[in-house]
């Protein structure tokens, strides 16, 4: 057959497609364990810097899980848990967000940290140019923030990316989202524009829509909530 | 080793240096350069992906029908690119969360389409994997140096650990978060081609 020849064109490209797809099914195939093991870590990881708990060099990340996380749960909107085979890590957070506030999965991970006892819960959002996602530590009484971890997938570095950082997310610590026993979130504000309302942290310069967008995320993500957090504050007096 | 093979491996170090003498791959040169690690780990894998496509399009160059060579090129290419990334999941999960996205981009990384159709079509397969070496190393070279500077320089670090003592930054010391941005990549890629111009005369622009 003539190399320039049209059929043997198109029978070199399909021979081509059909082989580099089957060398790379093989090699998903092959990796993805290792893949999901990974993910599942970073998860984890995630979690804990939530309620500020670092691995040191020496401990496996599920060991540490294992041992700080004592429980987790899934709560629907009323606070009460639901025990409908949902598992609270495998619950898939970007999808509840989206469903309306009654109908949501609301994982909780409760912590036993040196601090006492935390309750970490996830949110997500979206920034400027992709999805922004976190964890959020309460203390046991549910009334005040403990620590808070966010990350992005691809805000811009040094603008919206800055809310990766432990300076920004250190600013969480302490503040509340109840202002009066009613439920307000938490306002990301300018300087100079801070509401009286409610408790605001510090917006990054230069990164308005990703710090609007966290603002967001902690009113939509938190909001159904309320009923939970109600019932820790009873459980505490 | 041949004068032919020496050739192949050593021009692209210095005298023919992708990206300070025909300024090819510069988009990466700026985003991974803010730390040593992720600049590491993205020369190491352009040195695999474009020794490896070298060698494959030179091994098959003869089979390819003009017509459809460069989407040849780019399957190759995308299909190494692709297990890059999928072995870089499974084992070093940090990394490949850092690079993300250039690691995807090495496709569009100018360097390979360049030796792929420069070279590897027209010669054979051993003297392609020493050209797809070298510019990948040529690459790297200056990823690493631009990586050190703005590393050092921007966060006081050296691969994650602390150089500039705490006593500096007691006394005033500041790291220059300019660094850490994407124009000062470029700034210092400028300063490496400077002190590089000046000391092979042949390569100045009359």
């Amino acid at each position: 057959m003539k190399k320039q020849s049209n059929s043997y064109t198109l029978i070199y490209s399909i021979g081509l497609v059909f082989l580099v797809g089957v060398l790379l099914s093989i090699v998903y195939q092959a990796l993805k364990p290792m893949q999901d093991q990974n993910i599942a870590d970073d998860k984890k990881k995630q979690i804990l810097s939530a309620a500020l708990v670092v691995p040191t060099a020496d401990e496996s990340i599920s060991e540490l899980y294992d041992k700080t996380i004592v429980d987790a749960y899934v709560v629907n909107s009323s606070g009460e848990k639901v025990s409908a085979n949902a598992d609270a890590f495998d619950v898939d957070v970007a999808a509840e967000v989206k469903k309306p506030a009654d109908e949501r999965l609301l994982p909780v991970f409760v912590a036993n940290t040196d601090e006492g006892v935390k309750y970490i819960l996830p949110i997500y959002g979206a920034g400027l140019w992709g999805p922004i996602w976190g964890y959020v530590s309460f203390n046991a009484d549910g009334q005040t923030i403990y620590g808070a971890y966010f990350a992005h997938q691809g805000e811009t570095p040094g603008l919206g990316a800055e809310i990766e950082t432990p300076t920004f997310q250190s600013q969480f610590s302490g503040k509340s989202l109840f202002r009066d026993d009613e439920f307000r979130s938490l306002a990301v504000s300018k300087v100079g524009q801070e509401p009286t309302d409610r408790d605001y942290v510090h917006a990054i310069s230069g990164g308005t829509i990703t710090s609007q967008g966290v603002g967001a995320m902690f009113e939509n993500s938190l909001a159904p909530y309320e009923s939970f957090f109600k019932q820790l504050k009873l459980n505490a007096k | 080793m041949s004068k032919a093979s020496k050739i192949a491996f050593l021009n692209p170090l210095s005298k023919e240096n992708p990206v300070i003498v025909q300024v090819l791959g510069i988009c990466s040169a700026l985003a991974v350069t803010t730390k040593l690690e992720p600049a590491f780990v993205m020369t190491l894998s352009v040195v695999a992906v474009l020794a490896l496509s070298n060698v494959i399009i030179s091994l098959i160059r003869k089979t390819i029908p003009t017509s459809i060579r460069i989407i040849v090129q780019l399957v190759v290419v995308a299909a190494l690119v692709v297990m890059v990334d999928q072995v870089l999941k499974a084992y070093n999960y940090e990394v490949s969360k850092q690079l993300s996205v250039f690691i995807g981009l090495i496709i569009t990384n100018c360097i390979l389409m360049g030796r792929l159709e420069a070279f590897a079509l027209n010669n054979g397969p051993w003297l392609s994997f020493l050209d797809g070496v070298g510019n990948g190393l040529g690459y790297g070279m200056i990823l690493v140096i631009v990586a050190f500077f703005r590393e050092l320089l921007g966060s006081g670090t050296l691969f994650g650990y602390q150089v500039v003592p705490d006593s500096w930054y007691e006394m005033g010391y500041m790291n220059n978060g300019m660094m850490i941005l994407p124009p000062m990549a470029l700034i210092t890629v400028a300063c490496i081609i400077w002190v590089h111009r000046s000391r092979n005369k042949e390569l100045q622009e009359k």
